[in-house]
């Protein structure tokens, strides 16, 4: 699905990401795990480009997306973020209604009749498993959700642009237990149309949930395999380390 | 204990302050309220003034405040807007873009009797446009126009970043963002901020002394064609605002009735100053539920 291939980022001097090389599997979940700083959010953010708008950032090597380099000259940003869509740390609902959120995209994006809207409305929202507990309430403001429905929220927000790809920023570090199970139970049953691709602090999380976990460290890929092979018998020495918690 | 009293000085300090500056503003109003208000009438709001007769009134005054007001403002707001949506989303940080913010800055203290004067010499004079309603628009955006910026510029940047990220991770461009993720959320405290500008410009004089000038001709208000010279609406005619005329009147009034004159049509100004601001708040507040969707 996403072949990355010699990627070079640069901060200006610094180098973030060093030569990457990676691939990640259709309708799975990668995990990217690593100490802070490591690279692995830097990453996850050239997958649909939303570093391309921080100054002084420098990129080379390839990104492809089914075959086809986003880097390229003759991609468009905007419908490349349509395929590729993302879930950040915060919960960021538009301060409007329910409803408005998951329409805002489809609305930009193409003029739908009422019934189909609405239509598409409910079936992110079902999607997102949030659609029970807000079918009532869709008018009201999505400030009044609480942080874990917000994040459910965004996510309806992302299908509901029917993208190819879900980018997970952390998307659960700011919920609490409850939601963060809410969260990863339906990111598990996402990844079964959807390509996922997350990046979380909390090794146990991707232990639960991913098929592929990449390790990094320094900017650089140490370790990508299954999850369960990464976790039980890693082949890199800093791997083990990490994951047995001696660092980071 | 030590640091309950000193708590307790303290607050003490920060209410007499607090109290102070309230009855100071109290006050004033209250004073300017007592002496014009008794004044104040329909006959006084709409008829004209009189030269040497007692009884005149203040009607093309306020009229003509308040057709410079809007001129004023076609004029400022796609600026302003342009302007700080420029500043905020599209400005590469470095030392030009931060001259340019010094340069607003500046311009927004600037005291209104030199931007009275760079109108005379420049848009009286040079640019040819006489005392009119025009060339007091104009002066007046110089000095509004540096608030309406950072007013916008401001208000963009208080929108907080996870919003736009959102909007911009939906694939929508960055102008699509702006217009429709950003500009929504700062709407209502750009509008109340405008509302507040327009107060100030409604009562500013000194710009206008030597550009709308200090005199009204006979206008007559049922020629609405703005081509006419005696036309309420004509844009090159001059136009002695509200603020102005108190001025003049205070200084060189001739009728018998002066003072009360003026203490009527400064009362008037105050009012109309106090409902823009309360006005601005409740629109902003409107405006924010409206957009925001929050009860």
């Amino acid at each position: 699905m996403i072949e990355i291939e010699k990627l070079q980022l640069y901060y200006g001097e610094f180098q973030a990401l060093k030569n990457i090389r990676l691939s990640i599997p259709e309708r799975s979940i990668t995990a990217f795990i690593g100490p802070s700083g490591c690279g692995k959010s830097t990453l996850l953010r050239t997958l649909n480009r939303m570093n391309d708008s921080i100054p002084g950032v420098r990129i080379e090597g390839r990104v492809e997306l089914q075959g086809k380099d986003i880097y390229s000259a003759d991609t468009e940003v905007e419908s490349l973020r349509k395929r590729v869509g993302m879930v950040f740390q915060q919960p960021n609902p538009f301060p409007k209604s329910i409803y408005d959120n998951v329409a805002y995209g489809p609305r930009l994006h193409g003029k739908l009749k009422k019934a189909d809207l609405d239509e598409l409305v409910e079936r992110s929202l079902r999607a997102a498993s949030l659609w029970e507990e807000v079918k009532d309430n869709l008018k009201k403001s999505a400030l009044g959700l609480s942080g874990g429905q917000q994040q459910r929220l965004c996510i309806a927000r992302a299908l509901a642009v029917e993208p190819e790809v879900l980018l997970m920023d952390e998307s659960t570090s700011a919920l609490d237990p409850i939601s963060t199970t809410k969260i990863e139970e339906l990111t598990r049953e996402l990844s079964r149309s959807y390509t996922i691709v997350m990046v979380t602090h909390n090794m146990h999380q991707a232990a639960r949930i991913s098929d592929r976990t990449v390790f990094f460290l320094n900017g650089e890929v140490v370790e990508a395999a299954d999850t369960q092979m990464l976790f039980s018998s890693p082949v890199d020495q800093r791997t083990e380390d990490y994951i047995s918690g001696r660092f980071g | 204990m030590r640091a309950k009293t000193i708590d307790r000085i303290a607050t003490g300090v920060i209410v007499a302050v607090a109290v102070l500056i309230m009855a100071v503003l109290a006050s004033l109003i209250g004073y300017l309220l007592f002496r014009g208000l008794p004044h104040i009438s329909w006959h006084f709001l709409t008829s004209f003034p009189q030269a040497i007769k007692a009884g005149g009134g203040i009607g093309p005054q306020l009229f003509n405040s308040i057709f410079l007001l809007v001129l004023t403002m076609i004029i400022t707001i796609p600026l302003g807007l342009g302007a700080g949506i420029y500043m905020s989303e599209y400005a590469k940080r470095g030392p030009i873009t931060n001259f340019i913010r010094l340069v607003v800055e500046v311009l927004s203290s600037f005291p209104s009797i030199v931007v009275g004067l760079f109108g005379l010499l420049v848009i009286v004079n040079t640019f040819n446009l006489g005392y009119s309603l025009l060339s007091g628009a104009l002066a007046l955006t110089v000095f509004n126009l540096p608030m309406m910026v950072r007013l916008t510029e401001q208000s963009l940047r208080s929108v907080p970043q996870e919003q736009k990220e959102a909007g911009l991770a939906l694939g929508m461009s960055r102008w699509k963002t702006i217009t429709s993720v950003m500009l929504p959320v700062a709407l209502p405290s750009i509008v109340t901020g405008t509302v507040l500008a327009a107060g100030r410009v409604f009562g500013e004089a000194a710009a206008l002394l030597f550009t709308a000038g200090m005199s009204s001709p006979r206008l007559d208000f049922t020629d609405w064609n703005p081509l006419h010279p005696t036309s309420p609406l004509n844009p090159m005619r001059p136009a002695e605002t509200l603020a102005v005329h108190i001025w003049k009147i205070n200084s060189e009034g001739l009728a018998p009735d002066a003072g009360e004159i003026a203490a009527g049509a400064s009362a008037v100004l105050v009012i109309t100053i106090l409902l823009f601001n309360l006005g601005a708040r409740w629109f902003g507040r409107v405006l924010y539920r409206k957009l925001t969707a929050s009860k």
